[in-house]
């Protein structure tokens, strides 16, 4: 089960016509799916659309209510691929996945789809991650939906447009045979905002209705010659098709202004932080009202040549806003433009900068230089902060230059990856550096410090693929790579696991297994333990490696266990055996853990039941201040803290009481010989007699010793 | 407006110029699972209630696992909003120079929230907690990585039009509630806000969610964000003789007329120590030990008396060095058990127990106990062999089970022996020279003893970490001639605290021209 509930939250894809639907953006999404009538979902969860997944997931008894599957797709891949539903039949269908990497991952049958056209609307929702916050490479959707022709939605983010893009979308992708993507950013997934909704429709034709009547057609399969057919039919039929639909329904959208020999134009997604830059240049109102004409393409591929054209009728200039790199749009309307013979100057990331987000004051900036080159009166009012002002703002920066160190993400508290680095660390001690190959996932947080370790990562499930070439028989050294159960059975499997037997390989696999597809929110996968009503869990990743014919394989089932993790990991950088060593290093995912376990202890301490919690400390007496455990543990909750001691001036160590007891700190302290400042309290709830007897003697005990020491103590701690 | 399709799209008229409406604008900065959404949803509940257009957003993704996050709130008053009116654009990312509100839930993310650029002197309020969550690289240094708060703090006052600042964490944990609710408190006593307290405590109560402690830290930091921002002190409470100890409080009292005014915390704390770590006769030789550096920093200091501060400092941390005994003793008192039970905020009817993690070795255990039979523990093959498989592994030893106290009561009686100890002549030995060779340099260059009193600081902590220190040490006081100054002699310091392998300390000594 997910990380993040959206029990209470799906109940609003209940509400009917004319009722306002409040909520999230990707709450929004599904709602507009429902009410576009759709007979199947499914998709491969990643930020931002994470939740898109969990929501579908928490609404499934909705979804069922509705005649609609939902599928939790193996990979990106699989779920583009599930789209071949709408190919013969009229079935809506939409998979989302997280772009561009989900992209990249689909684009095999995302090609293929595209080629031989649709039938049913076929809808990708993808989740665009660039910018702030990002967690991938900095690419463009864009260039699928190019490479493919596939159309591609940008709708303005508010929650109306977006609602009325995903109808429009599913026309659209009918009116052209086309399956289209829907590109929503980040901060679209997440804004909160309200719209008015339509009722739900139940799809006319259902998947039952496919079943039973199946239809096939050679034309629609990429095989030649229809593969020639098909290629035709984008340019001859589709591609205009969908500019007639567009431009019928207005899906692109112009805003008028006063002063009208320039325009702007703009990707949908850019709109509203291009009209807060607008008003901070004085140039709009609160509301939107714009005193220069504004081009919005909510459709951002195809482009519609006429509209363009009309557009720029009378302007001398335009400027284009276009997120991202290359500068696709600019360079086609210089294109179309120029064989309309149309002479108006076409500006972009001439003005903009090339890569980056387009933040408001990116924007701002921008469009100062556009005015400032075109209408210079119009924005010479705008107050330019006063010189006071800067020279704070100045003397604040000067003051806390370097004091502002970065916070990237890192393992949790008490997280089992955790002490799989640990004991890479300390097997490091004796064996040395090796050259690790990193994948995908929470587990690629050993990369920064305090672990430092790993030296590419080449995409989900590829960590063993990525130390393919270091295969020789000149050393005895291996690589390790490491991969996660995400990534392991998302492709890990064949394109890591498989290739290694294949290539007889003597390098390390570590296989982070714990229980979820963590990094993207604790979705389950094949090997999750947790019954799942509508999956089927529990299938061990030691069967399946084994069954790809790796015969060197240890499962563990306790990664705090660091005495054993290490000596399985030396043993498999050691061993005279051959083919790929697999360690399964196996541990529930803390946070899902903890988000499972503590109702259920609080509960259980409530109802009077003996429970026992544990948790760690330092004492500070003993700590010296030098952090070797910390270097070798980076847990949130193992932090520093004022000495108390007058005399020492470094920090000492202390664990705050976010600690979950995982008992990493006590096994580093031993297995690395740290400190004796390390100690583990166990807290009993509700003792029993026996309990509170025992405890009863030895404070008697205890306590008469510990008065007879107290003659001689004189630093009170 | 409206959308329109092309076709129609004739000029509408707009009012250059006229008296813009404007949202409020409200950035929180927050780490994951500092409740950063919680507070977002909040404010937009407070203001939907009160009529308001509102819009949050955020970037959640990795960030949720620990990393620095932010949330972004627009609020729209509904004066401005009117009935027909259309709805306002908001915006989904905060710009520089344009924020009106930035709630920080801790000082860094505040001076993050100043390099961004969205506190300005001219605009925006900036509500921080002053605590400090430590960043890894704080966390990860040797010594002493932690950053300056206060600098932080200044360029919080510098950079904000005003700042309501002060350690929410430590409020909320006070009423037993989180940031999140202390933040909401001190927002709504900024006054920032077009909303009265009641609307806040009034969005807390219909969350639903542990409302009678966030209310409680609510009221708290309401009332506290009148008070002018300020950082909280650090907790120092200095220790004192226990009151049947005349003759140690006449040491004190000796010791304290022997020293400069600016040496009279430490010399006490320092006699404090030692006398705790062995008897009064230790902790008379300490106090004859700093006298004698006394002497040369009247010969030789600045005035400062930087000199007899330092050593009376190291020189008691050096003199209560950690030994097995030691930490026997530390680890079995009634004290310490009862400030692990205030740690671990045992309640009434809980039982507490406390395992330690103690790995001690041959080497540490031959240094511990008389001379002659830790020369033979280390020589005797036999024995040695025999010591070495006993402590192969480390132990868990619950301290608070009859077995466990007494095994390390046992150890923690051997004190009156240390003096016999091979470790004992060792440390005593070492301190010696220490302060022979800070004298010395005292002569030729007085700055120079101050940095060579700090570098006793580089031998600390136990086992492989305390051998690394000790080689570090070594190979610094092996240059020390050749050392032109307390700045080049300070570097050397920060580098062999730089890294684990002593890499960084070799580069500086050559860095220096300093022959190893």
């Amino acid at each position: 089960m997910a990380e993040r509930s959206f029990k209470e939250e799906v109940q609003s894809l209940y509400l009917g016509e004319g009722e306002v639907f409040r909520g999230e953006g990707i709450l929004a999404i599904t709602k507009a799916l429902l009410q576009a009538g759709v007979s199947y979902v499914g998709g491969y969860q990643g930020a931002p659309i994470s939740h898109l997944m969990d929501v579908l997931s928490d609404a499934n008894d909705i979804l069922a209510d509705l005649g609609v599957h939902f599928e939790s797709s193996a990979s990106e891949a699989t779920a583009a691929a599930t789209l071949a539903a709408s190919v013969n039949y009229p079935l809506r269908g939409a998979v989302t996945f997280k772009s561009t990497v989900g992209t990249n991952v689909a684009s095999d049958a995302l090609a293929n789809l595209a080629s031989g056209g649709v039938t049913g609307g076929a809808m990708m929702i993808v989740g665009e991650d660039y910018g702030e916050g990002s967690s991938i490479m900095q690419e463009r959707s864009h260039a699928f939906a190019m490479k493919s022709q596939v159309w591609l939605l940008d709708p303005r983010p508010n929650l109306p447009t977006i609602v009325n893009m995903v109808e429009k979308g599913f026309e659209l992708s009918e009116a052209s045979n086309t399956p289209v993507m829907l590109e929503v950013r980040i901060r679209a997934c997440h804004v909160y905002g309200s719209f008015v909704c339509k009722d739900n429709v139940r799809p006319s034709f259902t998947l039952k209705d496919a079943l039973e009547n199946p239809r096939r057609d050679v034309n629609r399969i990429v095989l030649p010659p229809a593969s020639y057919l098909h290629e035709k039919e984008k340019l001859e039929t589709r591609w205009p098709a969908a500019v007639k639909f567009i431009q019928d329904n207005g899906l692109n959208e112009v805003f008028a202004g006063d002063v009208d020999d320039v325009g702007i134009v703009m990707q949908g997604g850019m709109y509203n932080t291009a009209l807060r830059a607008l008003e901070l240049l004085d140039l709009a109102d609160a509301y939107g009202n714009a005193r220069v004409p504004l081009y919005v393409l909510n459709v951002t591929y195809p482009l519609v040549d006429a509209e363009f054209v009309k557009f720029c009728a009378g302007k001398k200039a335009i400027l284009i806003v276009e997120e991202g790199q290359p500068e696709f749009i600019e360079q086609a309307v210089n294109t179309i433009l120029r064989r309309a013979d149309v002479q108006t100057r076409v500006h972009g990331k001439d003005m903009l900068p090339m890569g980056g987000e387009y933040t408001g004051g990116v924007m701002r900036d921008g469009f100062a230089r556009f005015f400032g080159k075109y209408h210079a009166g119009l924005i010479a009012h705008v107050p330019k902060p006063a010189p006071e002002v800067k020279d704070r703002v100045k003397a604040a920066l000067d003051r806390i230059d370097g004091q502002v160190h970065g916070r990237p993400p890192s393992f949790c508290t008490g997280c089992p990856e955790r002490p799989i680095f640990t004991a890479m660390k300390l097997v490091e001690r004796d064996l040395g550096t090796h050259h690790v190959s990193c994948d995908i996932g929470c587990h690629l947080f050993s990369i920064l410090p305090p672990f430092n370790i790993g030296a590419t990562t080449m995409g989900y499930g590829l960590g063993g693929a990525g130390a393919a070439a270091f295969n020789t028989k000149e050393t005895s050294k291996r690589a390790i790579s490491i991969m996660g159960d995400g990534g392991f059975w998302h492709n890990g499997i064949a394109s890591s696991v498989g290739n290694a037997v294949f290539n007889k390989s003597d390098n390390v696999i570590i296989v982070v297994d714990n229980g979820y597809s963590a990094a993207t929110g604790g979705q389950d996968i094949l090997s999750s333990s947790a019954a799942n009503p509508i999956r089927a869990t529990g299938n061990p990743i030691e069967k399946a490696v084994r069954g790809m014919g790796a015969t060197w394989v240890k499962t563990l089932t306790n990664t705090y266990d660091l005495k054993t993790m290490t000596a399985t990991l030396r043993d498999a950088l050691t061993t005279p055996a051959k083919g790929p060593k697999v360690i399964v290093a196996q541990s529930e995912c803390m946070l899902n853990k903890q988000r499972r376990v503590k109702p259920q202890i609080a509960k259980a301490v409530k109802d009077g039941k003996r429970m026992v919690r544990q948790r760690f400390g330092v004492d500070a007496d003993t700590c010296t201040g030098d952090h070797s455990c910390i270097r070798l543990s980076g847990c949130p909750s193992l932090t520093v803290a004022p000495n108390p001691d007058p005399l020492r001036k470094d920090p000492v160590t202390q664990v705050i009481n976010s600690c979950v007891g995982c008992g990493l700190c006590g096994e580093v302290s031993h297995a690395a010989v740290l400190c004796p400042s390390f100690f583990r309290a166990s807290i009993i709830d509700n003792p029993t007699g026996w309990d509170r007897f025992k405890a009863r003697v030895r404070d008697r005990v205890i306590g008469w010793l510990q008065r007879r020491m107290a003659r001689d103590e004189i630093v009170a701690a | 407006m409206t959308a329109q399709p092309l076709p129609t799209a004739p000029p509408a008229p707009t009012v250059p110029g006229a008296a813009r409406e404007r949202s409020i604008r409200i950035a929180v900065l927050a780490m994951g699972g500092e409740g950063g959404g919680v507070l977002a949803d909040w404010i937009v509940k407070m203001a939907e209630r009160a009529g308001h257009r509102a819009q949050t957003t955020s970037v959640p993704g990795v960030a949720q696992r620990t990393g620095a996050t932010i949330y972004y709130i627009e609020l729209f008053p509904p004066k401005a909003a009117g009935s027909n009116a259309p709805d306002p654009v908001l915006a989904l990312m905060p710009v520089p120079g344009d924020v009106d509100v930035v709630l920080a839930s801790e000082l860094m993310e505040a001076g993050r929230a100043i390099q961004r650029g969205i506190v300005t002197p001219d605009r925006t309020t900036l509500v921080t907690s002053t605590n400090r969550v430590f960043a890894m690289t704080e966390k990860i240094a040797l010594g002493d990585g932690r950053v300056d708060d206060a600098a932080l703090f200044e360029a919080c006052t510098l950079a904000a039009n005003r700042l309501v600042a002060f350690d929410m964490a430590a409020l909320a944990e006070r009423n037993g509630s989180v940031i999140s609710a202390a933040l909401f408190g001190a927002l709504a006593g900024s006054r920032a806000l077009p909303f009265a307290r009641s609307d806040f405590e009034e969005t807390i109560r219909e969350g639903g969610v542990g409302v009678a402690p966030s209310l409680r830290a609510f009221g708290a930091s309401f009332e506290e964000a009148v008070k002018p921002p300020g950082l909280s002190a650090p907790d120092r409470t200095m220790p004192s003789a226990p009151a049947d100890r005349q003759d140690l409080a006449h040491l004190i009292a000796s010791a304290e007329a022997a020293v400069p005014a600016a040496a009279r915390e430490v010399i006490r704390a320092g006699v404090l120590k030692t006398a705790d770590h062995q008897d009064l006769a230790y902790a008379r030789d300490y106090v004859a030990r700093v006298e004698r550096m006394v002497a040369v920093d009247r010969a030789h200091g600045d005035g400062s008396h930087r000199l007899v501060v330092e050593v009376a400092r190291y020189l008691a941390l050096g003199m209560a060095y950690e030994d097995t005994i030691r930490v026997a003793e530390l680890k079995i008192r009634a004290s310490r058990f009862r400030r692990v039970a205030e740690e671990v905020r045992l309640k009434d009817g809980q039982i507490l127990e406390i395992a330690e993690f103690l790995h001690p070795r041959l080497q540490e255990i031959a240094e511990t106990v008389p001379a002659p039979l830790g020369r033979f523990l280390l020589n005797v093959r036999w024995a040695r062999n025999m010591v070495e498989a006993a402590t192969s592994s480390g132990k868990v030893v619950t301290t608070t089970s009859l077995r466990g106290f007494l095994m390390l009561y046992a150890v923690a009686r051997m004190k009156p022996l240390r003096r016999r100890s091979m470790r004992w002549a060792e440390e005593q030995a070492h301190l010696d020279r220490w302060l022979a060779v800070v004298a010395e340099t005292a002569a030729r260059d007085h700055d120079l003893a101050v940095e060579t009193a700090e570098c006793l600081n580089l031998v600390k902590g136990y086992g492989d970490t305390h051998m690394r220190g000790k080689t570090n040490y070594a190979r610094i006081l092996a240059v020390l001639a050749q050392v032109p100054s307390a700045a080049v002699l300070a570097d050397l310091r920060k580098a062999a605290l730089a890294d684990e392998h002593g890499n960084k300390l070799t580069e500086a000594m050559a860095r220096h021209g300093l022959a190893p």
